[in-house]
């Protein structure tokens, strides 16, 4: 079936197989690498984007289900160079293998568009649905704590 | 999603419920199988927004609903005790039409309930009028992303009337009558009396070992954590 949806603002038109989950619709049909896939299961966060104002794993929604919907990766929130919250994980040194991050800067982005202040602790409850396997998250906090404090 | 992701099932037809808008209503006392943990974590009453704020990440709440909370039958599912505790109901729709089903025949066994092929949960039916005071609490490994080692809500009315309903401590979400009896019965509990409450919770639940937690522990835990959930209804 072919399944019509926004993506980063665009109408976009994809083929989608039966149970597909929209991860690899996004991926593997539209080429949007920013989302990635590590645990297929909802653990981990990688796989973050924003679907009709909120953030939620692609690898758990069903493509068939996106039809009429907005869908916002990494790619989208990012247009026109990098956002406060990229530009202040680089400075903080909160990349190591990267493979997080595209979920982390999805969640992080959609937590300071609600809240522009968030404490520390609603900044760690923001990032409870991602994973990252290398940093120890203290350089992401930090990051993100500097944009809450508005020192980006 | 996550058994298809894992190649466990391959399903031919797949039939997408998020954008059936009927599903999403929430009027009084019937929420729509197809609201999130996000809206009950927000909109819901004491112990079941309690409850919805422990579901999985930010992520797993804006997309989980309590319809999947109940379609999977979890015996660790962190919506049942609610519905236990308050007595509530399940509304299920065939194409011939709707039943409700009371919680207790709903639930059937670890990941089993009676919906039968071809119905779909439409909505969960709480009564009209909740106890006074209700609360909920998890026993798990961390704060976040975490499978119930014991899940429980305690309620209390202004007439004493107590229940408690505990999840991830037996094939099913279960009440346990000789602690309610008990502790329903004292109108201002001694010391004495919180201790046989937490006792006879301990005594009446039917956990297992299982690569989460060990029946003893969970027993234990049980008891605990029914009389701290009681205690914060009595304050
Ligand atoms: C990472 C992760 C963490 C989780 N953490 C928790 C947790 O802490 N506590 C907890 O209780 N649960 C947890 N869950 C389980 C689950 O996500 C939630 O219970 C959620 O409510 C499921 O809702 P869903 O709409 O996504 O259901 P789905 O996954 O879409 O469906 C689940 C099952 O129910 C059936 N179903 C769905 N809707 C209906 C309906 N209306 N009528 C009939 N059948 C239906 C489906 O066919 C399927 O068999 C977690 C899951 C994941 C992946
Ligand atoms: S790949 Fe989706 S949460 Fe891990
Ligand atoms: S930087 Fe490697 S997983 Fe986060």
């Amino acid at each position: 079936m072919i399944v019509t949806f926004r993506l980063n603002g665009e109408q976009v038109n994809a083929r989608v197989a039966g149970p597909a989950s929209l991860l690899d619709v996004l991926r593997d049909e539209l080429g949007m690498y920013g989302p990635k896939e590590a645990c297929s299961q909802g653990e981990c966060g990688s796989c973050s984007i924003v679907l009709d104002g909120e953030v939620v794993c692609s690898c758990l929604v069903l493509a068939a289900d996106a039809e009429g919907s907005e869908v916002t990766t990494v790619e989208g929130v990012s247009q026109g160079g990098l956002n406060a919250i990229q530009e202040a994980m680089l400075r903080e040194g909160a990349v190591q293998c990267g493979f997080c991050t595209p979920g982390i800067v999805v969640a992080a982005s959609k937590l300071f568009e609600t809240h522009p202040r968030p404490t520390r602790i609603e900044i760690k409850e923001a990032l409870a649905g991602n994973i990252c396997r290398c940093t120890g998250y203290g350089a992401i906090i930090r990051a993100l704590e500097s944009v809450a404090g508005g020192e980006a | 999603m996550v058994e298809v992701n894992f190649g466990r099932r391959r399903p031919e037809t797949v039939v997408g419920l998020r954008r059936v808008a009927e599903l999403k209503e929430w009027e009084g006392n019937r929420i729509g199988a197809a609201v999130t943990w996000r809206r009950v974590e927000r909109e819901g009453p004491g112990a079941y927004a309690q409850a919805a704020r422990t579901v999985g990440s930010p992520q797993i709440r804006n997309a989980g609903t309590i319809g999947g909370n109940l379609g999977t039958a979890s015996p660790a599912g962190d919506g049942h005790p609610f519905l236990a505790a308050v007595d509530a109901s399940i509304e299920v729709a065939s194409a011939t039409g709707r039943r409700l089903v009371p919680w207790n025949e709903f639930f059937v066994g670890p990941k089993r309930s009676s919906l039968q092929q071809g119905e779909l949960i439409t909505a969960v039916v709480l009564p009209e009028r909740l106890p006074e005071r209700h609360g909920f609490g998890k026993v798990g490994v961390r704060n976040a992303m975490v499978i119930s080692t014991v899940c429980a809500v305690v309620t209390r009315d202004h007439d004493g009337r107590t229940t408690v309903a505990l999840g991830s401590v037996g094939p099913t979400v279960l009440r346990v009558p000789a602690a309610e009896e008990m502790i329903s019965a004292e109108s201002n509990p001694s010391e004495a009396d919180l201790a046989e409450f937490a006792r006879l919770v301990s005594e009446g639940v039917r956990p297992i070992t299982d690569h989460r937690s060990t029946e003893q522990y969970r027993r234990h835990a049980a008891g605990v954590l029914a009389r701290r959930l009681l205690e914060r209804c009595l304050r």
